[in-house]
């Protein structure tokens, strides 16, 4: 047993770290955040083509680096810590890991091979914010070799501007964990809309898509039967993201820290009143209660990618990471403005763009209670949901 | 990272879960799952006997060096046995302060003579300790030792004077350490001194304290010219302070593995009772059994974190939380219990005042929060050490 970073790991952590600290200050958040497309493509070039970062757990023979997930967890808690604005979430932690558990070796060169040159890809899943597999609204009918697909997504991270998409969608009348399959076709084929909707969040995007009698290939079918796949793809999308969660809920301490031990009030610095103290001390215990729950998944996520011993652990260990780290995040974001006080709730000060991405990531993939009440499913009724 | 252990760990897993399953049985099987906290004046007689039977198979001081008649284990050895040994239900440790407080103390701090006077008895679990740190007036502020302990020369031997508190198995236990001022003038953490004080002695009387839940594991203890000899204090008059901060860091550690299959087991009963009488149906109550299943897994992976060295830049942050953490859930375990057995958690099983497992870990836990360092305390010493936030500033009012 050795549950702390390998120096490997620990020199990916650091690379990241000192990059996105570069690349992504306030300014140039503020800058991309204000786009349409929300990220500045010279960056995201940078990133894959100098950083390899959009490699870290694409196998080597197609040509990435052949990590793990705690090395992209290592990577998705610098990015939280500076709200950086990329398609790395959505391209890499949804679509790619997507494309690793569904698809054939085929696709696999394809795809992961189009996301090691820099391209950007998403998954659409949901159209109403249910966040299970068995939620999936979009249709599909085979047409002789072909599919033909119907209805449409939501709250889709970057769809409006990512280069390919994994949809998911069930068969005409086909019901629960059911008739679910998922595909890969280009974001601009036909009969494809694509609407970008603007988000209180401004640093992730998310789109409608809409999908009026698509007719795609029978080489773009990913996976049939695949309830399972689904929910293993979200429940890894819930674990990096929550990793993102970690490094945001871990900024927003450190800021709050830093701020009032300079800022005098009653003439000593108000970080030397208990009450402010025992604040941030609840914050800490949030965030290091979070990681701890982060890098867990992240050593299940790996076990279920490799089809270790431990990968049917891998909802439980999504749940608590998820969970905890939404809470983690969005209190310690409340926390933050509370205690920076007026100056927290201007808009020049960067606390509110922590607290408006705690909230759509809380939001996104499930929140604490829904997870909390899958974990209870399987407490006490003995059933998976 | 690597979360599992290795086939020789595993095999030692086998050998620890193998020994308490043939051990477990007999005169000793009536201990299973007792003698925990809120259940520590349970069988002591037979606990005692226990503490021997351990011994014998090699099961005590498991962690501690081969030299000092430990068994050496490492890191992951020790969590195993632990692990183990909660889950087979074997009964609260009456040999705990020994071997995890004063042990490591003095194979840090000891002479060698002290060393080979008492070690060997805890080892052998034929020596009990207990631990005389707080007084009336020195609680969370315990640099505000009262008690004195001035040296006859003519006797040769050191006489202690003053009042201890909160000392649990002190009734039961062969020796106690205390901290007392060998400094008259002296205030604060300077002046003290680390005394190892035998109990069964004409100057020490032990008075049980009633707790709320009816029972008293808790003990004042007074010292009215007790004797200690000049061989007996760890370091030099004036290290106290030194000695006894040294021993609170060996507070946290693997020990707290085994604490969280005590609490697995809690929560387990919470969780039949809760299918039992349909409040897992509850969606409120649903959500709450969850978090604290959730909050264990967290407390398992922050030990893990802990005892694996932490190497991902946050400076062990995880341990200066594990006090607070733990004693907060415990704390809203015991209010979930009863909120799941509604108006019959109300019910004894018993009169005058017999309370059942969980009655008595709902009473039980609201000392959690309060001893070894209030929630409060735990809360200043994240800020100040784990944050670097500012000491509130110094005021002293005088009392009237």
């Amino acid at each position: 047993m050795e549950f702390a970073f390998t120096e490997e790991q620990q020199m990916i952590r650091d690379t990241a770290e000192s990059f996105f600290a570069d690349v992504s200050d306030s300014e140039a958040v503020r800058k991309a955040m204000a786009t349409e497309t929300g990220y500045d493509e010279t960056v995201w070039q940078q990133l894959c083509q100098e950083l390899y970062l959009q490699a870290i757990t694409i196998p080597e023979d197609i040509g990435g680096m052949g990590l793990g997930f705690v090395e992209l967890v290592a990577v998705m808690e610098q990015m939280g810590r500076h709200v950086a604005c990329a398609p790395y979430f959505s391209t890499v932690c949804m679509a790619g890991n997507g494309l690793l558990l569904a698809g054939t070796e085929e696709q696999k060169a394809e795809y992961l091979g189009r996301i090691l040159e820099g391209k950007t890809a998403t998954l659409a899943f949901t159209a109403d914010g249910d966040w299970t597999a068995d939620g999936v609204r979009a249709t599909f009918r085979k047409d002789g070799d072909n599919y033909v697909l119907n209805g449409g997504y939501r709250y889709v991270i970057d769809g409006h501007t990512a280069d390919f998409l994994l949809l998911a969608a069930r068969e005409e009348g086909s019901s629960g964990a059911d008739g679910i399959a998922l595909f890969v076709v280009e974001g601009d084929t036909n009969n494809i809309g694509r609407q970008w909707l603007p988000t209180m969040d401004q640093t992730r995007k998310q789109a409608a898509i809409t999908l009026d009698n698509v007719t795609v290939p029978a080489g773009a079918l990913l996976a049939d039967n695949a309830a399972d796949t689904l929910a293993k793809i979200l429940d890894l999308a819930s674990i990096a993201l929550a990793a993102e969660q970690v490094g945001g809920a871990q900024e927003v301490l450190d800021q709050t820290v830093a701020y009032t031990r300079e800022r005098v009030q009653f003439n000593r610095p108000v970080a030397s009143f208990q009450s402010v103290k025992h604040k941030a001390a609840d914050m800490m215990t949030r965030v290091e209660a979070a990681r701890s729950a982060v890098y867990y998944a992240a050593c299940i996520a790996q076990e279920a990618l490799e089809k270790g011993p431990m990968a049917d652990e891998l909802q439980e260990a999504a749940s608590i990471a998820k969970g905890n780290a939404s809470e983690a995040y969005f209190k310690n974001a409340g926390d933050a403005i509370q205690l920076h006080g007026g100056v927290g709730f201007t808009w020049e000060y960067d606390v509110h763009l922590y607290f408006k991405r705690a909230k759509a990531s809380e939001l996104y993939l499930g929140n604490a209670a829904f997870h909390r009440e899958r974990l209870a499913a399987k407490l006490l009724d003995g059933v998976e949901s | 990272m690597k979360l599992s252990f290795s086939a020789e760990d595993e095999k030692f897993r086998e050998e620890v879960a193998g020994w308490l399953k043939e051990n477990l049985t007999g005169e000793f099987a009536k201990l299973k799952f007792r003698g925990g906290p809120g259940d520590e004046h349970m069988f002591p007689e037979e606990r005692k006997a226990w503490e021997q039977k351990l011994a014998e198979g090699g099961w005590t001081c498991v962690g501690w060096p081969k030299e000092y008649g430990g068994r050496g284990c490492s890191i992951e050895q020790q969590v195993i046995f632990f692990e183990e040994y909660a889950r087979a239900g074997a009964p609260g440790r009456v040999g705990h302060i020994g071997e995890g407080l004063t042990g490591p103390t003095l194979i840090a701090f000891g002479s060698d003579e002290q060393k080979a006077k008492y070690l060997p008895g805890i080892v052998k679990g034929t020596e009990l300790w207990c631990q005389g740190y707080s007084e009336p007036g020195a609680g969370s502020d315990l640099a505000n030792v009262k008690t004195r302990a001035r040296f006859d020369e003519e006797k040769g031997k050191w006489i202690i004077n003053g009042q201890k508190v909160w000392t649990s198995l002190a009734h039961e236990s062969d020796y106690c350490f205390v901290i007392a001022r060998t400094d008259p003038d002296s205030v604060k953490h300077k002046g003290l001194g680390f005394f190892l004080v035998k109990m069964d002695q004409p100057g020490i009387d032990v008075k049980p304290i009633q707790q709320l839940t009816g029972t008293s594991e808790f003990n004042e203890v007074f010292f009215d010219d007790a004797e200690c000899d000049a061989a007996d204090i760890v370091g030099k008059p004036g290290d106290g302070w030194k000695v006894a901060m040294g021993l609170l860091g060996f507070e946290r550690g693997v020990s707290t593995l085994g604490q969280q299959m005590q609490f697995q087991n809690e929560l387990d009963d919470v969780i039949k009772a809760a299918k039992a009488n349909g409040a897992a149906n509850d969606p409120v109550i649903r959500q709450r059994i969850a978090r604290a299943h959730e909050g264990l897994k967290i407390m398992r992976y922050n030990s893990m974190r802990t005892l694996s060295g932490s190497n991902d830049g946050s400076l062990q942050k995880e341990a200066l939380m594990y006090k607070l953490y733990w004693a907060t859930w415990h704390r809203d375990l015991g209010e979930l219990a009863m909120d799941v057995l509604g108006a019959e958690a109300e019910i004894l099983p018993e009169g005058p005042y017999e309370l059942s497992r969980l009655q008595s870990m709902y009473l039980f836990v609201r000392s959690d929060t309060i001893y070894g360092g209030t929630n409060q305390i735990q809360r200043n010493i994240i800020a100040e050490r784990g944050l670097g936030m500012p000491k509130e500033p110094k005021v002293t009012i005088k009392p009237e």
